[in-house]
């Protein structure tokens, strides 16, 4: 087995809450707590969840844009969880960024031309004439003109603007990717063409992603494996095809029943679970799901379920995990 | 065939902008019928929250301007009704509930406070009735323990919860028509579930029409009776809910249909819609949609389609259902 | 060359004279720039323009009043008041866009800085902004202009250090807001350093903040450049500044007015000009009236 691009190990991320006068420490906001994951060369790890599941905050670590509490990080086998300065700059070429907002995602006082370009100039790959021709280049690749350079950020279309964040991602030819939400704001049928684009890029050039997002039909079209997150830890991680033939957490399954299909033919109650996404200040005892699961019982409300690897490539962390799911999943 | 409860006719609406008039409405119809969910599915820009909110005459005017046509709301045409009649129709005969429920409840007021206010603004009750009337009406969307929940800020609820809140508000005075703007896209989708069933439970129970409106063709498909879709500021086929999801007869709608990744079936790549969505400042010329359109042929450039029943109940303006 | 430049600029070009055309359009920004168009073309060509010579000394016509040969009259030493206005334009001018740009400049690094990398060295500068905030700006600005010793360019410098922290403190807000963007992530992850940032990402966004402060502020500079004359402490004579004027005029207020009437009455023009065209840009740069 190749080394993998991404190994996350037990990763960490609490935020303090300051309260009171003072401004004292009052609690922690438990955005990560233990996630782990592993993205291989050239697939797609789909990461999905709520809003305050930490998936957000799970790419912002890998990115090294905020500050691990603890656990590891290896890209390519060596740790850089404690890189910093000089060495960081080093790396960050390779770990690269695509964001949601197409409104805030670009700088609307930079031409395109440099907006696209900066990456190489600051990591001193290229200059002047040389970054102008890349910048072309690339963003041809992504189905822009060359016209488009000399222009700014409002004069473009929401799928127009991701091309362009999308094309200064790729211009330092990186290994890993985080897609963060990158269609959530974008219309219907200009989401089919930027996914389309994704996934024919990430075959041509064997890129490696982490695509986060909270819509599963997203998810499903672009991932190989998916990791399911709630409240900060990761319950459930599978090949694409297994989680949705055979889902194993009471979450994952909740959540694939609560998507509604565009086929009014197969009608059911989309009420699923009860009660709101908890907060991650306020976490439940033991596994973090028990309050909404209908499948809860005493030592779920006591112990946290450790992850056990069910299958072949298949991990769930859950005391009571579906197997008799397989026959009721063929719904 | 009943009278229908809304009928809007030709309804054009324009924004006067630095940049040039938006066309932003042209020659609207719409038929909503007692006790129907009828959806309004569309893209962003497409017009649908203005088609809304001109129900109700909320369009600012500056820079927006109805330009012509008429809602006839159980036989009166409220675009020519007094400000008076307007706002008893406001609230309760005709609610509404939009997208970012933070926005439409008040920071500083509790939620009973707001409640009780829109219940004793159209209904001729005391305070006391009034909080009875609020407690029922949280009960009906199963909220638990009502009555903590009324001495609450918005801010303290989630995002469903207040959701439901609206819902309870805008449905105290029993209206007969409720407009829901994307009332669910910005909560999260198992909370979506939740308050799409209870939406859906309460209106039929209570009898109350709704317009929803969403981009989110699985929603609609899972709730809806009838279905309209909008494009560019026109209204492009509209059918029963089935028949539309199995059948669409507008290339656009097709084309929104194939371009949705699907939970069950494999889509690789996903068919796309060329081209984008035009600005109404200067829509294209005949259909709108030709530009995009993969079966536009010789009329398509310069003859705007009539908007035509091609099969029972089943209306498409397109030229390949002909107009002869 | 230049066809390279219209490339790039093009939509900055667009915008410039879409404002023009807006400024065109509204009331309170024509007739501000009117005044300034008259203070600045006095200042230019003051040499041409202005009758006599602003030091000239003629002791038989001192103290005379308004009349054809002199229309503004004379002051204590025959010298030609409306010369010295004209002449003392250019002193104005040149005093409040220095302090602009000493200030802007400053304040905008100053407040990019501090906004940008926040916490501790955040909380350092602002205090200290703060610190100078707390003194009356025309108080500060004696003090400063006492100790460096009495001078036009060490009036400059006093002015200029006491605009500092406003433009510092508003810059710094906007580099609050622009921080939370997601571009400044996406190049903080393609691993540009915070220098770069600063300069590349937030400043240039703070721009047009910038100016309409330096338009509302130039008012109060001048006035405070004044004030500093006033009292002996800026201009020296002979100098023709016009708040020098305004200081030895007012020994004669009671029976010859015009020595510091009219001088006193182009600070005020200036002033006002200067305030009510900053009025005007803001709110037509203002985001939203724009679309």
């Amino acid at each position: 087995m190749t080394t993998p691009v991404i190994q996350a190990i037990d990763l960490v991320k609490y935020f303090p809450i300051y309260g009171g006068f003072i401004g004292r420490k009052v609690e922690y906001l438990k955005a990560v707590d233990s996630v782990s994951l592993t993205i291989h060369q050239g697939e797609t790890l789909g990461l999905v969840g709520e809003s305050g599941c930490g998936k957000t905050t799970v790419g912002y670590l890998i990115l090294h844009l905020l500050k691990l509490d603890r656990g590891n990080i290896l890209f390519k086998g060596v740790d850089v969880s404690t890189l910093r300065g000089h060495e960081l700059q080093k790396i960050r070429k390779n770990l690269q960024v695509v964001f949601q907002d197409p409104q805030s995602s670009l700088d609307p006082r930079m031409l395109i031309k440099k907006t696209v370009g900066y990456p190489l100039e600051v990591n001193g790959i290229a200059k002047g004439a040389e970054v102008v021709t890349r910048v072309k280049t690339i963003l041809s690749e992504v189905g822009l003109d060359e016209d488009h350079m000399y222009r700014y950020p409002h004069e473009f279309s929401g799928g127009q603007r991701q091309r362009i964040g999308i094309a200064r991602a790729l211009i330092t030819g990186p290994e890993f990717i985080v897609f963060d939400e990158p269609t959530s704001a974008l219309d219907v049928s200009v989401q089919a063409q930027i996914l389309n684009l994704i996934t024919e890029l990430q075959r041509r050039h064997g890129y490696s992603y982490l695509f986060i997002s909270h819509d599963l039909s997203v998810i499903k079209h672009v991932s190989h494996r998916i990791a399911v997150m709630y409240l900060g830890k990761i319950v459930e991680t599978a090949p694409k095809a297994t989680l949705f033939k055979h889902p194993l957490h009471p979450y994952t399954r909740a959540l694939l029943t609560s998507v509604p299909k565009p086929d009014p033919g197969k009608r059911h109650s989309l009420e699923v679970l009860s009660g709101d996404v908890p907060s991650p200040v306020n976490v439940p005892s033991g596994c973090r799901f028990h309050p909404r699961c209908p499948e809860m019982t005493e030592v779920c409300r006591q112990d946290e379920p450790v992850t056990v690897e069910v299958e072949t490539a298949h991990w769930v962390a859950c005391h009571h995990p579906s197997t008799k799911n397989l026959e009721r999943s063929n719904q | 065939m009943d009278e229908p409860l809304l009928q809007m006719k030709n309804l054009s609406v324009r924004f006067f902008t630095y940049q040039g008039v938006v066309r932003a409405l042209e020659n609207v119809d719409l038929t909503i019928q007692r006790g129907e969910i009828m959806g309004l599915v569309g893209e962003t820009g497409c017009g649908k929250s203005v088609l809304a909110r001109s129900i109700l005459r909320l369009i600012a005017d500056p820079p927006g301007k109805i330009m012509g046509g008429e809602v006839f709301f159980k036989g009166e045409d409220i675009l020519k009704v007094s400000r008076k009649r307007l706002r008893e129709i406001r609230g309760n005969d005709i609610s509404m509930i939009f997208q970012e429920p933070m926005s439409s409840l008040n920071p500083v007021f509790t939620v009973g406070n707001q409640m009780q206010e829109v219940v004793i603004l159209h209904q001729k009750v005391n305070s006391l009735q009034a909080k009875d009337i609020c407690i029922q009406m949280l009960q009906q969307v199963k909220m638990p323990d009502p009555e903590q929940i009324l001495s609450k800020y918005p801010h303290e609820l989630s995002g469903g919860m207040r959701q439901r809140v609206m819902i309870a508000m805008e449905l105290s005075c029993r209206p007969d028509l409720l407009i829901a703007d994307e009332p669910t896209t910005a909560l999260d989708v198992t909370v979506q579930g939740q308050v799409l069933t209870i939406l859906d439970d309460l209106v039929r129970r209570l009898g109350v029409s709704v317009l929803f409106i969403s981009h989110d063709l699985g929603v609609i498909a899972q709730l809806c009776d009838r279905v309209s879709v909008m494009y560019a500021g026109k209204i492009v086929e509209r059918a029963p809910v089935w028949d539309l999801f199995a059948a669409p007869k507008h290339p656009y709608t097709h084309g929104l249909l194939q371009a949705i990744p699907s939970v069950d079936e494999e889509r690789d790549p996903l068919l796309v819609i060329a081209g984008t969505v035009p600005g109404l400042i200067q829509p294209p010329e005949g259909c709108r949609f030709h530009p995009r359109c993969y079966r536009r042929f010789e009329p398509c450039d310069h003859v705007v389609p009539h908007f035509r029943e091609d099969k029972k109940n089943h209306f498409v303006a397109c030229h390949l259902y002909g107009d002869e | 060359m230049w066809t390279e430049f219209r490339k790039e600029h093009a939509w900055q070009i667009k915008e410039f004279f879409f404002t023009l055309r807006l400024l065109g359009r509204n009331p309170s920004a024509v007739a501000g720039f009117v005044i300034i168009f008259i203070m600045v073309w006095m200042a230019l060509f003051a040499a041409w323009l202005s009758p006599y010579d602003p030091i000239h000394i003629s002791l038989q016509e001192r103290l005379s009043s308004p009349s054809s040969a002199h229309l503004f009259g004379t002051d204590e030493v025959g010298r030609d008041i409306l010369s010295r206005i004209m002449y003392g334009a250019r002193i104005s001018l040149r005093i409040g866009v220095l302090v602009i740009l000493i200030a802007g400049g400053c304040g905008a690094i100053i407040g990019a800085i501090s906004g940008y990398l926040g916490q501790r060295i955040d909380n350092l500068i602002m205090r200290v902004m703060d610190v100078i905030l707390s003194f009356p700006p025309l108080v500060l600005a004696m003090a400063l202009a006492a100790a460096l010793g009495p001078s036009l360019n060490n009036a400059i410098l006093a002015v200029a250090f006491v605009m500092i922290p406003k433009f510092a403190r508003m810059v710094r807000g906007e580099a609050l807001a622009v921080k939370e963007k997601q571009f400044i992530a996406a190049a903080r992850a393609s691993g540009a350093k915070s220098l770069w940032i600063i300069l590349h990402h937030i400043l240039p966004n703070c721009f047009s903040s910038v100016i309409i402060l330096a338009t509302l502020i130039l008012g109060e500079t001048i006035l405070i450049a004044a004030s500093l004359s006033f009292i002996g402490l800026g201009a020296q004579p002979p100098t023709p500044e016009w708040g020098a004027m305004v200081s030895v005029g007012r020994k004669f207020l009671m029976d010859q007015w015009w020595y510091a009437t009219f001088p006193g009455l182009f600070i005020l023009m200036t002033v006002i000009g200067f305030n009510i065209f900053g009025d005007a840009l803001r709110d037509i740069l203002d985001p939203r009236i724009r679309r």
